[in-house]
């Protein structure tokens, strides 16, 4: 790098000198995929905003019993909405659209992915699919109200919007099948001299597992999704009881995408974590064959428990039994991830700088769900918490807890990397904290009442609950205190904080060996592949 | 597919192919949930299936089989022929296997149309009245049918695009890789009406 000059000046998201395109047209139609990568972050923090904002009025709610706040039919429609944004708006797309454009090809010593008009294609599908599920909640007979599952047959009768809804599930299915199918091609094309399978960095891997969910799992949301709104307009009459339709067969196309796909959400965050872990250790990854193993059998062992949704749907007790014992069984590898991430700690030289945190968050909250889930996995218990709070306290600790601080961790992460400044780490840890508290406030009581018997999606509930309702509503404060705070300091640093410097962590991967901000082209020659979790000779540079 | 056929940065033959076996695999994973469906519909009513497909034209459905497989083998031998460097005789065997998709859909819309003329419109009142399963077989004769029909339009559009490309100097002998991946397209088309056939007009 030149000393002399300045990167910010020449940052990527500057605009290019060497000419093409300018302005708004330089972003929407740019194939740059760091340039993608950033529009993915901006719109999936956009919709994260608006569906929090959605959950926290569903809190508000339920502080009190009685009919508050909402009627029945408002308060339908914004957990239907707040599931439908969270999930194929922003947790599908979380880490692999936003961080793994930007990243993966860098990783892999690449100067970007291997079909470029593809990637903002793919874009292009995620805001049409979001500008439909906007308007599915503007027009029609009002906003969907069956929960983001869909269920037939109240799906096929209720008057409200969701032919527009599942259209714009499908056409968000297509913009995440073109991303997991560039993905895949691009790490088996595109790797760089010398970086061979086994230097691929565990991010690397665990997109890769990703993205062959995304190939092979999502077409059967596509085709679920296209039944409901043939069956909603064209009368078909497949799942109608009336006409010799079985209910039962849209619950299995549903979880048959529905179940891998708490994998395309969980998978990349691992890999995240995956790459945090060594980094605030100084110490090379423990176990990174089992860490890349793992990824791909969690892959394939979750494309085989979908049914373990419908314990309580009158399955026969074979198929129960079967798809229990894989739910236990892709338990395996993910206790493999959280061993070797632990193991990688256990006497390292840790700093505990804000990815660190939350990393280490993520593993918390993760095990806590993980373990829950073997809870809900096991059909006896199932029966009894079934459809209960219970489902969604683990739900959300997987998935806020996983795969929301995963994200979160990526950001303080990469932050310094993408826009060249470093945020305030003081601010960074306190947001953290309130975080973690909130979360743990909100959603543990949600475990005891579910083990109670309170059902999930009620509008009003027995004034047994009332005062672990009212805890949980705080803990809802507390968390968004430590999102508002959160953002307002990443924001704060991205813009307007010091220089960050070439490699302030002191990471082995490619990317840090890139100026800060990245710049237009990454690579002008190829890279020699780096052991990417070796520190010897590697160290923090601020 | 369009997309994947031609990466900016540089030309990847290999990447291309993949990136298109790829969504190949997502399209029979498509039609594999409808599949799925009619094993189990098929499992629980035998006897509406046996009944319904009777009712089938077996001599349209096998017609329409011969014409999209000879369209199979006219898109195959175009990617030969564009490699040889015969661009004529290579438009004219594309031309071909649009005008079989033409044919193809024509007969289908005399099949449905057909189909509508004797009250099996999904939705009206006869076909809530037929027997249990009957309905459901109608049901998913159109739902899968039409879905590939679908398939047939889109198919054979993405072949007149190629043409226009061909005569453009954009798709040569060289560079065929977006001809190859319309062929693969099509050949898809074509497979999963080798299913559909047997399936629904030859299970009486």
């Amino acid at each position: 790098m030149d000393h002399t000059h300045d990167p910010q000046a020449t940052a990527f998201y500057k605009p290019d000198e060497t000419g093409g395109k300018s302005g708004l047209a330089s972003w929407i139609f740019s194939t740059d995929h760091k340039r993608i990568g950033l529009l993915y972050l901006s719109l999936i923090l956009l919709m994260f905003c608006a569906a929090t904002v959605l959950g926290l009025i569903i809190k508000l709610k339920l502080m009190t019993p009685g009919s508050t706040l909402l009627s029945p039919q408002q308060y339908n429609a914004m957990f239907t909405l707040h599931g439908v944004i969270m999930i194929f708006l922003v947790v599908i797309p979380s880490v692999p659209a936003s961080f793994g454009n930007i990243f993966l090809p860098l990783h892999i010593g690449a100067n970007d992915v291997s079909f470029p008009r593809l990637n903002n294609f793919s874009w292009w599908l995620y805001v049409i699919g979001a500008l439909l599920a906007l308007t599915s909640i503007f027009t029609g007979d009002g906003a969907p109200d069956t929960g983001w599952t869909f269920y037939v047959p109240f799906s096929e009768r209720t008057t409200t919007n969701v032919s527009v809804a599942v259209i714009a599930v499908f056409i968000l299915g297509f913009s995440s099948i073109l991303t997991g199918l560039n993905f895949i091609t691009t790490i088996h094309r595109l790797r760089a001299p010398g970086m061979t399978w086994k230097k691929l960095p565990l991010f690397a891997w665990s997109l890769y597992a990703t993205g062959w969910i995304q190939v092979l799992a999502t077409p059967i949301l596509g085709i679920t999704a296209l039944l409901i709104f043939a069956e909603r307009v064209l009368k078909l009459g497949l799942f109608n009881p009336a006409q010799g339709g079985d209910p039962l067969l849209y619950q299995h196309l549903f979880w048959i995408y529905s179940h891998p796909a708490v994998y395309i959400m969980i998978l990349p965050a691992m890999g995240v974590i995956s790459e945090i872990i060594p980094v605030f250790s100084r110490k090379p990854i423990f176990g990174y064959n089992m860490i890349a193993f793992s990824s791909l059998a969690i892959a394939f062992a979750g494309s085989l428990v979908w049914a373990h949704h419908m314990f309580t749907s009158g399955m026969s007790d074979t198929a129960v039994l079967v798809f229990s014992f894989l739910t236990f069984v892709v338990a395996i590898p993910s206790a493999i991830k959280v061993f070797n991430w632990l193991s990688t700690l256990y006497k390292g030289s840790i700093s505990l700088d804000p990815p660190l945190l939350f990393a280490l968050g993520f593993i918390l909250m993760f095990s806590i769900g993980g373990l829950t889930g073997l809870v809900l996995g096991s059909a006896g218990t199932d029966i009894h918490v079934h459809d209960t709070y219970f489902v969604v306290a683990h739900f959300h600790y997987v998935i806020f807890g996983g795969t929301g601080l995963g994200m979160f961790a990526a950001m303080h992460y990469w932050a310094p990397k993408v826009f060249g400044r470093m945020y305030d780490h003081a601010k960074a840890a306190w947001s953290f904290w309130l975080i973690i508290l909130g979360m743990n406030v909100l959603y543990f009581p949600m475990f005891i009442m579910g083990l109670q018997g309170m059902p999930r999606r009620y509008y009003d509930y027995l004034p047994q609950y009332a005062p672990l309702q009212m805890v949980s509503t705080w803990g809802s404060w507390f968390l968004a205190a430590g999102l508002i705070l959160m953002f307002w300091n990443l924001y704060q640093g991205c813009r307007y904080g010091p220089p960050a410097t070439k490699n302030p962590w002191g990471g082995a991967t490619l990317e840090w060996t890139l100026p800060s901000p990245l710049q237009h082209e990454a690579f002008h020659h190829d890279p020699v592949a780096p052991e990417p979790y070796d520190y010897k000779g590697v160290n923090p540079d601020g | 597919m369009a997309e994947v056929a031609a990466p900016l940065v540089h030309k990847d033959y290999h990447a291309s192919k993949m990136g298109m076996w790829l969504f190949l695999f997502t399209e029979i994973l498509l039609f594999g949930g409808l599949f799925l469906l009619y094993a189990s519909y098929r499992a629980k009513f035998p006897q509406a299936f046996h009944e319904g497909g009777k009712t089938l034209d077996v001599f349209i459905g096998g017609l329409n089989t011969v014409v999209l497989i000879t369209s199979s083998l006219t898109v195959a031998l175009s990617i030969t022929a564009l490699r040889r460097g015969a661009l004529v005789f290579c438009q004219c065997l594309l031309a071909f296997t649009v005008a079989c998709a033409g044919t193809f859909m024509v007969n289908k819309f005399i099949e449905w149309s057909a189909k509508f003329h004797h009250g099996l419109i999904p939705g009206s009142e006869h076909m809530a009245q037929l027997p249990q399963g009957q309905s459901v077989f109608y049901g998913l004769y159109f739902a899968m049918t039409g879905l590939h029909g679908i398939h047939v339009i889109i198919g054979a559009s993405v072949i007149l695009w190629v043409m226009l490309l061909i005569k453009q100097g954009k798709v040569t002998g060289e560079d065929y890789v977006v001809l190859e991946n319309a062929g693969l397209y099509w050949h898809i088309v074509d497979l999963v009406w080798i299913y559909l056939f047997p399936l629904f007009y030859l299970i009486s």
